[in-house]
């Protein structure tokens, strides 16, 4: 079989359509919205701070602990209990290893750096739509990063690499399937996130990790102009009611 | 080869190259990997000669020594009182460091201060591991009278007050408010409510826009609006 | 909300010459902006902004086994999630009692209004009802989450769709046309209380100086479906009279605003 036109119509070097801001949550020290097609996300950044119990803190370094939740109507069928799921957890982990390597810990002793993500709606590739607005939220809340970090699924459908894989996609049935997360570091594009479900060749995998730089490159361009974007002219917005 | 990739007052973001070559000296928010400088925060470029220098735009506020600072405290403890500067470390008052006068040993401690007073304090000392030392002996340190309180980023505080307090004095001028600002980036601002909040605004403006010029400008032109004052030009004699 | 002596001293001062912390006058609600469908995998979605006070609903259908009490219903739950994203103050972790007054407070308003003929959500009596879940989550919290969370959930009601039932089993890529006709529209209107002075819709700094607030659901009939009184503080008989007196006046702008919102 070959899968020769996508489900949703895109090439399959072409990421969905993105969306991203910083400074959409006025409370927390930095914070971001990151959309890529049908999955967005909040990330807030609370930190460095004091956080209790004292021994969670390190006197040597800086802690960075990252927390993935979806909304209980994000998920594609059923609702999604609140509470932290196994799966959750794991993705709260990895989410964490993928931000630690561009983060400088020194520069923070005995504090704590906290990131919240919190999705209204997924259509596969969660956790990369989550660091990358992490990643943003860092920025925005100044937290010192020696690089950014973006992250996009890439993946195989039947004989054919696709970026960013949608949920349909995912759940393709006619053929052999992989989902492989990636998250890189822009200037280097070293790796700091790398999952995979399903089965793929080590020739197909090599050329699909070698694929996701371009995409990591449109990524950033995002979250830059993002980042960039805060402190030009504020855009209008939704004219408001007035009561 | 050596090359500056950035010209002054770009705003730059994390990981993002500035400099080139063994000959430049990275400053600020800047680091050098290699043969490269990169920002490590989103800043402001300040371009000094062979100086690449990032003002960081964002970020808690880095405690240091003989910083004049607000602060609320949050506890009392055997010997003073533990003190929240809304940044990533808290500090501690000593009862020592706090009142000229003698206080006996076992005294009452909230007599003298209070869960929920703000105090305008200086540190005193900060250790490698971020302990910070208070103290209120001092001219205009103390507690604070209640008022209005606001925060700012840190990084924004000179734009607030201004070349030889120019900015600040301005605002005090047109809203008749007396305005503490702390270097950790919260003040306190206390005159007719009305006025409260239009020094409150004026300042959350600054905050805003302190990366742009012609800023002064417009500020002196939003008290006059809403006040009705005239008000001296920057650099005048008051 | 915390008691904070030197804060609340001098928002008394400010009330008492007739200002509050930002140019509104004290009946005077922020910018209100209410955006439905905002989650496409929601059955129903909105979100509400209330100047910097930021919160999503999300409405979620699902085919359960009704209760044992009342065989020939369908089911109305709410649930407020205060996620840490809004709020230094906010945990991970099961909701705190704050979040859990949230909830009970919308849901209160409502059941009791009678919104929804949860008879109509019975499939088959006995076995099969419609479940709604509304779940609110907080982005960002600048005070007066109560009054944000109603509008949100009601917004979501409004906005949502039956999901077609394929066999027997929900199809949740497949939406109907058809959906909840809402009966009533109880808007919750919270007034809050310092010392004589009483107001509406408190930014955070505001807030926590407040001594109690009362919370007034009302229906576009002029009735009160659901009361609640919060705070460490007290109120007066006549604080209640007036404090009824605003949330309708209120509650009736509100509801015209959700009436326009499409």
């Amino acid at each position: 079989m070959s899968y020769d036109k996508r489900i949703d119509g895109r090439d399959f070097d072409e990421l969905r359509e993105m969306d991203a801001s910083v400074g959409v949550i006025p409370r927390a020290d930095g914070s971001a919205f990151f959309r890529m097609g049908g999955t967005s996300a909040y990330a807030a950044v609370y930190g460095p701070r004091q956080t209790y119990p004292k021994f969670l803190q390190n006197p040597a370094k800086g802690v960075l602990r990252c927390h993935y939740s979806m909304m209980p109507f994000s998920g594609a069928g059923d609702r999604v209990r609140p509470g932290p799921s196994r799966r959750a957890k794991e993705i709260s982990m990895v989410t964490t290893n993928a931000l630690l390597p561009v983060i400088d810990l020194k520069a923070f002793p005995n504090a704590i750096v906290d990131v919240f993500i919190s999705l209204p709606q997924t259509d596969a590739g969660s956790r990369c739509a989550g660091i990358c607005a992490a990643a943003l939220a860092l920025a925005d809340a100044g937290i010192p990063m020696t690089d950014m970090v973006g992250a996009v699924a890439v993946g195989r459908v039947d004989d054919k690499i696709v970026m960013d894989l949608c949920y349909d996609e995912e759940a393709y049935k006619d053929g052999p399937v992989a989902d492989i997360p990636v998250a890189m570091t822009h200037r280097t594009k070293e790796i700091t996130l790398l999952q995979m479900d399903g089965e793929i060749s080590k020739d197909m995998l090599a050329e699909a990790l070698e694929k996701i730089k371009g995409a990591m490159d449109k990524i950033h361009e995002k979250q830059v102009s993002a980042l960039k974007g805060k402190f030009e002219k504020v855009k209008a917005e939704e004219k408001p009611a007035k009561i | 080869m050596s090359e500056i990739k950035v010209k002054d007052k770009n705003i730059v973001v994390p990981g993002e190259e500035l400099a080139e070559g063994m000959d430049f000296i990275p400053s600020g928010a800047a680091f050098r990997e290699n043969e490269k400088i990169y920002a490590n925060r989103i800043g402001l470029v300040q371009l000094e000669g062979r100086v690449v220098k990032v003002i960081p735009l964002a970020g808690k506020y880095n405690p240091e020594r003989n910083d004049m600072v607000i602060g609320k405290v949050v506890d009392i403890l055997m010997s003073g009182w533990r003190v929240d500067l809304l940044s990533s470390y808290d500090a501690v008052l000593n009862i020592r460091d706090a009142f000229d006068r003698y206080i006996k040993k076992g005294e009452d401690l909230t007599k003298f201060l209070q869960i929920g007073d703000w105090i305008s304090a200086k540190i005193t000392n900060v250790t490698s591991q971020k302990l910070v030392d208070l103290t209120t002996k001092g001219h205009n340190l103390g507690k604070l009278q209640p008022g209005r309180i606001m925060k700012i980023s840190p990084y924004k505080v000179p734009r607030v007050i201004g070349k030889k307090g120019s900015m600040m004095k301005m605002i005090q001028r047109a809203t008749d408010c007396k305005i503490t600002v702390g270097q950790n980036g919260v003040i306190w601002i206390s005159g007719h409510p009305e006025m409260e909040i239009l020094a409150y605004d004026t300042i959350k403006k600054i905050d805003e826009e302190a990366h742009t010029s012609g800023l002064t400008e417009r500020i002196k032109q939003m008290l006059e609006k809403e006040t009705g004052k005239k008000l001296e030009d920057e650099g005048d004699q008051i | 909300m915390m008691v904070n002596d030197a804060g609340r001293t001098h928002f008394l001062k400010v009330l008492k010459e007739g200002f509050r912390y930002d140019r509104r006058k004290i009946d005077e609600y922020r910018e209100l902006t209410i955006i439905k469908g905002c989650s496409k995998t929601a059955e129903g979605s909105a979100e509400v902004k209330l100047g910097k006070t930021h919160v999503m609903a999300g409405v979620k259908f699902g085919l359960e086994a009704p209760f044992p009490d009342t065989p020939d219903e369908g089911i109305l739950m709410v649930n407020v999630e205060e996620s840490p994203v809004a709020s230094p103050e906010f945990e991970v972790g099961p909701p705190s009692i704050e979040a859990i007054e949230l909830a009970r407070v919308v849901d209160r308003g409502l059941r009791e209004s009678k919104l929804v003929d949860l008879k109509e959500l019975c499939v088959k009596e006995g076995e099969k009802v419609w479940f709604i879940s509304i779940d609110i989550v907080t982005i960002n919290d600048d005070g007066n989450l109560l009054d944000a969370c109603g509008l949100a959930a009601l917004a979501a009601l409004q906005d949502a769709k039956f999901p077609k039932v394929v066999d027997g089993e929900v199809d949740y890529h497949e939406t109907t046309n058809k959906g909840l006709e809402l009966k009533k529209i109880p808007i919750p209107v919270t007034i809050y209380k310092y010392g004589d002075h009483l107001l509406i819709d408190p930014t955070h700094d505001e807030e926590i100086v407040a001594d109690a607030r009362l919370t007034v659901t009302t229906v576009s009939s002029g009735d009160i479906c659901a009361l609640q009184k919060a705070g460490e503080g007290r109120i007066t008989t006549q604080d209640v009279e007036k404090m009824v007196e605003l949330s309708l006046k209120k509650g009736e702008e509100l509801r015209k605003v959700l009436e326009k919102t499409k």
